[in-house]
């Protein structure tokens, strides 16, 4: 596959503080590559080098085979970007929020009238382009968003959160959308903080202060996951949780609904561990079982491994 | 799992009866009915636009119902909407935090607000900095949090008046996963401590955190029950399966009458079959004799957004089910554009 983004030793620092560290790695082209991190993780500042926003202080990045530092406008061309946030104007109709990007990207002419019934076919939307864009419910509006951040067939694209708060139906033909832009060559960059919508990448950059702390594809991640969790049952949570914090061999302990979900070094060790730790407290374990661990406990860890999120 | 008894044995902090919302010709919520009981964690769980936001403003006498009605700790929100918001505590999702303000001086805003007695107060204070881990940042302006910390500042902000009833609309919207964990711990701890909360969220894997969830689908809801059990009465069983071809394994599954849903999440598809396992040698024979080699297969759980996907399909073939996209409260409270 050849390499729709090269990424070697990127760094960008604020006055004193670097907020991307010296990341390297390639995206194939019609790969779906997710950036996952908290807060500060550094993903935003990546994404805004690739899509030459930002200028790095060193290192490396080439989009489409453009270098972001010196051929923005070209590397700017080749994108498509959607945002579930904002992106559409919702006081215009349909069919004039396509104009103004079609505006943007000088797409033109017999070019446009194709894009334009493309977009709507897209979105589903070939019967209401008089509607008001904001009357739209969020499904319609999503596909439409998508439609015209692909206007100008762009080889590349960028999602930022396109599915959250989406109802799981819309969710998921979205995301099939999604997969036939790549399964014909558009590489697709998604960044996110919902595992719901990780799942859908091909791999996924983690990335936390930043650095990138681990790259894979989603069920690698989770094999590669050493530390295996355990749900304990218990009657008090709370009082169970304090019994439980810096327990040996007890890596991080978190209340899930009315249990508690321990992420320990040794299953066995940890299961007496616990076991005795709640004894003594008085919140005997009702029962200690080994679960599978799911993509945000994947993620937890790798962020505690490297030194926790920054704080504030 | 679960210590508490599954129906509310004791009478319940919230009630329930036949409450709907319209907007002109707008359905936003019609006909819920479901208790909560005391010291409860349940959820409301649904997309954007399915009534989340407007259940909660009515529970929290901030928004009249135009039909039925609900008790909260034993008041009417329809006749009496001034005293039920002396015993609750409601976070929106727009929270009113003071950006000029610090952490200390915000706090101090509310606890003033609801006349919690200055000898309480320090106390109060020292227990909320501990479990929502926002004591360093005491003097720090508000509005230079993060996401996650402005939420936690919004939660202690609530709770300073030790509410009995917690509502909580979408409080981790935005937040990073690593703040969320730490904004379910808060809510979890309150819940130990005998807090009722109602809480929503668009997100499902969050939804399993609950005591009971109700599943809202356009104003409606299309099942209510403890997650576990919602998720064991999904029929069929879900396959995780990797081939070499996965885009063209999903296809042809599709076209499989046994399959009921193929999605492909990055290499892998998960198969929902109908009733039996038995279907899925035949359906794996079909991908073989097309030429795609299965690599790996095995059984998942179910997952709640399968539930959920499932019910709101049964509730849109309904004769009375509502046609089109769905409907959105314009006055809701929807913050998001």
């Amino acid at each position: 596959m050849p390499e729709a983004v090269r990424v070697q030793d990127l760094t960008r620092r604020f006055g004193d503080f670097t907020a991307v560290d010296r990341v390297s790695f390639d995206v194939g082209a019609g790969e779906i590559f997710g950036f996952l991190g908290p807060n500060g993780a550094g993903k935003t500042t990546t994404i805004k080098m690739l899509t030459a926003l930002l200028r790095p202080t060193s290192g490396m990045a080439q989009v489409a085979g453009f270098d972001v530092a010196t051929h923005p406008g070209e590397v700017k061309r080749r994108l498509g970007y959607m945002s579930q946030l904002f992106s559409l104007y919702p006081d215009l109709t349909v069919l004039e929020n396509i104009e103004l990007f079609a505006g943007l990207y000088g797409v033109r002419g017999a070019r446009f009238a194709a894009r334009r019934d493309w977009v709507l076919e897209l979105a589903g939307l070939t019967d209401q382009s008089r509607r008001l864009t904001g009357q739209l419910a969020l499904g319609w509006k999503q596909r439409l968003a998508l439609g015209c951040a692909v206007l100008h067939e762009p080889p590349l694209l960028f999602l930022d959160e396109p599915t959250s708060g989406v109802d799981p139906i819309s969710r998921r033909s979205f995301w099939d959308l999604i997969d036939g832009f790549a399964a014909s060559g558009t590489t697709v960059l998604v960044s996110t903080h919902y595992m719901e919508e990780a799942e859908y990448c091909h791999r996924l950059a983690v990335m936390n202060r930043g650095r990138l702390i681990a790259l894979d594809r989603p069920a690698a991640l989770k094999q590669a996951l050493r530390e295996p969790i355990l749900a304990v049952a218990v009657d008090d949570a709370p009082r169970a949780l304090e019994a439980l914090r810096g327990a040996p061999g007890v890596l991080e302990v978190t209340m899930y609904g009315r249990a508690l979900h321990a992420m320990v070094e040794d299953p066995a060790a940890a299961e007496r561990t616990i076991a005795a730790r709640l004894a003594a407290a008085g919140q005997a374990a009702r029962s200690i079982l080994p679960i599978a661990p799911s993509l945000e406990d994947v993620f937890v860890a790798f962020v505690h491994r490297s030194g926790g999120m920054v704080a504030g | 799992m679960d210590a508490r008894p599954h129906p509310p044995a004791t009478p319940s902090a919230v009630t329930l009866t036949g409450l709907g919302r319209r907007f002109g010709d707008l359905v936003a919520v019609e006909g819920l009915a479901f208790e909560v009981a005391p010291g409860e964690f349940f959820g409301l769980v649904g997309p954007d636009g399915a009534g989340k936001t407007t259940t909660l403003r009515m529970l929290a006498g901030v928004l009249r119902p135009s039909a039925g009605d609900a008790t909260v700790a034993g008041t009417s929100v329809a006749r009496h909407p001034e005293t039920v918001k002396r015993h609750i505590a409601y976070m929106p999702q727009r929270f009113g935090l003071y950006s000029d303000l610090s952490v200390r001086e915000n706090i101090d805003f509310y606890a003033d607000l609801y006349q919690v007695p200055r000898s309480e107060r320090q106390a109060r204070l020292e227990r909320l900095y501990s479990f929502s881990g926002l004591g360093p940042f005491a003097d720090r302006r508000a509005g230079q949090l993060s996401g996650g910390m402005k939420q936690k500042l919004s939660l202690c902000c609530c709770l300073i008046h030790e509410p009995r009833i917690l509502l909580l609309d979408e409080p981790t919207f935005g937040v990073d996963p690593i703040s969320r964990r730490d904004l379910w711990l808060i809510v979890h701890e309150m819940v130990a401590r005998g807090v009722t909360v109602i809480a929503s969220t668009a997100y499902l894997d969050e939804a399993e955190r609950c005591d009971r969830v109700a599943l809202l689908h356009r104003g409606r809801i299309v099942g209510l029950d403890r997650p576990a059990t919602l998720q064991a009465r999904l029929h069929g069983q879900v396959l995780a399966v990797r081939t070499d071809a996965p885009r063209r394994a999903r296809d042809r599954l599709r076209a499989q009458p046994a399959v009921q849903q193929a999605v492909l999440f990055g290499d892998v598809v998960h198969v929902r079959l109908g009733a039996a396992a038995r279907d899925w040698p035949a359906a794996r024979r079909d991908l073989e004799a097309d030429g795609i080699a299965v690599l790996e297969e095995r059984a998942v759980e179910p997952s709640l957004e399968d539930v959920f996907i499932d019910l709101a399909r049964a509730r849109d073939e309904m004769p009375d089910a509502p046609s089109g996209p769905a409907p959105r409260a314009p006055a809701g409270g929807n913050t998001r554009a």
